[in-house]
């Protein structure tokens, strides 16, 4: 379409309202995110002080990084720090492992049954959320229905620990995020050429050896998407470790919650989301690419 | 086309066994007659009689489903602006920075926004009395633009998937563009539309974490009830309510992909992905 005289004005016509609406309500909130974690916890209304203050001089800036030196004194900070990161790397790599088979078994089902075993992967996860990881505590928990279950098999004589660990943490990170793997890896082996592993095994490749040497590289795209696409939501998990976990397996995101719901220090919590956003910078800038890309 | 091999079958019937196995659970437990949640004495509909009588949990259910209706339909307008800006206009003054707004809510950790817009909403309210008070209205607005994000990336992908040629030949025959967006843009990307919608309202009904943040004392939103009586342990009204919800999500998609999925015989007016 060519810009005609009146496009730059219908442009904005369109573009004005979703424009202003995100500056306001995504980019401005992070300014005010870092300015805050620069504050010092002050009780009253709001609990913090002031950025500009005025004193007998006039007005100046109260800022400082002691928050952010806080975090690096109490290694409480740092050992959920690591938490998240080695849980968000485990369960990541896990969900690859059960949803890679899948999304492969998907794309090479007969076409009718495509499109349904699609929307049972998509169900889940349109179902709540809250619910999947509560389903997990009914099974879990020290009278829960495995405990139980395996009690009356008489396979175990006490009840396994089970939950408030490490191990439930991961499962369910793994059970909540793995349709997010499943539809990246299924959207790349979809469109992939199998004419391609017609003439591998033409060319005398055994099955497993046509699949690294051209399925996997070819499907590498859709193994990165999905990768960063649970990462990040993962590393800021909140409602997992709350639920699931218990005192040694605090993730970033639930010391954030603790922190602003607990002990209502606001400028401690915004000091914690922006650590944790330079710990996401990185993964972020890789998948916003492929996000604008995506969409432009 | 070949068939499975059996190591692909099993993978797929353990990996929907995973996926479905803890959710039966839940529903199978909604209808135990005891109290013990875990312990199995009889089948029973007691709990969904408990559900009718408490009031905490309609009033939030009612709370929930007022925001969510009004959030997706923020939703819509401002995502499918934002998605047929990104399509359709190739280049524009701050396309790249437009771009990563309308990705970022997609990916972000939900404590992050939700920290985030309550301090802006604390800030702005400082600054200049609005929003006098938080509650469902500040869910709702932080609701909007979560869902705007999902509304535009829909949009977008449905856009880029039918030729512009549609819209440029309506031009060229003197159509106005609003009538073009009007007559041809509209009706092709109505299942986007639909689509992008029940994903808001989805999100919406689902979130604890962002309106946890974004709340003040007035509005208890559902999954705020659930989280709460979860924390005290399991509840077999949580499990009959649980299973409410996934009849009624489960009806909801289905239904809404009968709408998108293309008909076998309708599939030719259908450019593929």
């Amino acid at each position: 379409m060519m810009p005609g005289p009146g496009s730059i004005w219908r442009r904005w016509a369109v573009l004005a309202l979703p424009y202003a609406w995100l500056l306001l309500f995504f980019l401005v909130p992070f300014v005010i995110v870092f300015k805050i974690s620069l504050a010092d916890q002050q009780i009253g209304v709001p609990p913090y002080t002031p950025f500009l203050a005025r004193d007998d001089g006039g007005w100046h800036i109260q800022a400082s990084a002691a928050n952010y030196l806080f975090l690096l004194s109490d290694s409480l900070y740092f050992r959920a720090y690591l938490n998240s990161l080695r849980f968000t790397a485990v369960a990541t790599t896990i969900c690859l492992l059960i949803g890679y088979p899948m999304a492969y078994a998907i794309a090479r089902a007969p076409g009718a049954w495509r499109t349904r075993l699609l929307l049972l992967v998509i169900l889940p996860f349109w179902t709540s959320f809250l619910i999947r990881v509560y389903a997990w505590i009914g099974l879990l928990k020290e009278n829960g229905v495995i405990n139980n279950a395996l009690l009356a098999m008489g396979l175990i004589h006490a009840p396994l620990p089970l939950i408030n660990n490490a191990f439930s943490v991961q499962i369910g990170l793994v059970y909540s995020y793995l349709p997010y793997m499943i539809l990246p890896l299924y959207a790349t082996l979809e469109k992939l050429d199998w004419t391609l592993l017609e003439a591998a095994a033409d060319l005398g490749a055994r099955p497993w050896r046509a699949f690294w040497s051209v399925t996997l590289p070819l499907s590498l795209p859709g193994v990165a998407a999905g990768a960063l696409l649970v990462f990040i939501p993962m590393v800021g998990e909140f409602v997992i470790p709350d639920l699931l976990g218990g005192p040694d397996n605090l993730m970033i995101g639930k010391v954030l919650w603790d922190e602003f719901f607990t002990n209502h220090d606001w400028p401690l919590a915004a000091a914690v989301a922006v650590a944790m956003l330079a710990l996401l910078l990185l993964p972020i800038s890789v998948i916003r690419r492929r996000l604008a890309k995506g969409v432009a | 086309m070949k068939r499975l091999s059996p190591l692909l079958l099993v993978m797929l019937v353990l990996g929907y066994a995973f996926l479905y196995g803890p959710i039966a659970s839940v529903v199978v437990y909604s209808f135990n007659a005891s109290r013990l949640v875990t312990v199995w004495a009889g089948f029973s509909v007691h709990w969904y009689g408990e559900l009718l009588r408490n009031d905490q949990i309609q009033d939030a259910a009612l709370t929930s489903l007022s925001i969510a209706l009004m959030s997706a339909t923020g939703s819509l307008v401002l995502g499918t602006l934002a998605g047929y800006g990104l399509a359709r206009f190739a280049r524009f003054r701050g396309r790249g920075l437009f771009a990563v707004l309308t990705a970022s809510p997609l990916i972000m950790p939900e404590v992050i926004t939700g920290l985030s817009l309550l301090l802006l909403f604390v800030a702005l309210e400082r600054a200049t009395g609005w929003p006098n008070g938080r509650g469902m209205f500040t869910i709702t607005l932080a609701h909007i633009t979560l869902g705007l994000s999902y509304v535009a990336v829909v949009v977008a992908a449905r856009l880029e998937s039918f030729d512009i040629s549609l819209e440029e030949a309506a031009l060229d025959l003197g159509a106005r563009p609003f009538k073009v967006f009007r007559v041809i843009t509209l009706p092709l990307i109505a299942p986007a539309l639909a689509a992008g919608w029940l994903l808001a309202f989805t999100l919406s009904v689902d979130d604890l974490v962002i309106a946890s943040f974004t709340t003040g004392p007035a509005a208890t939103t559902l999954p705020m009830v659930i989280f709460s009586s979860v924390r005290m342990g399991v509840s077999p009204q949580i499990n009959a309510l649980a299973t409410l919800i996934l009849l009624l999500v489960a009806v909801l998609v289905i239904g809404a992909s009968r709408l998108i999925v293309p008909k076998k015989n309708g599939a030719a007016a259908r450019t593929p992905g």
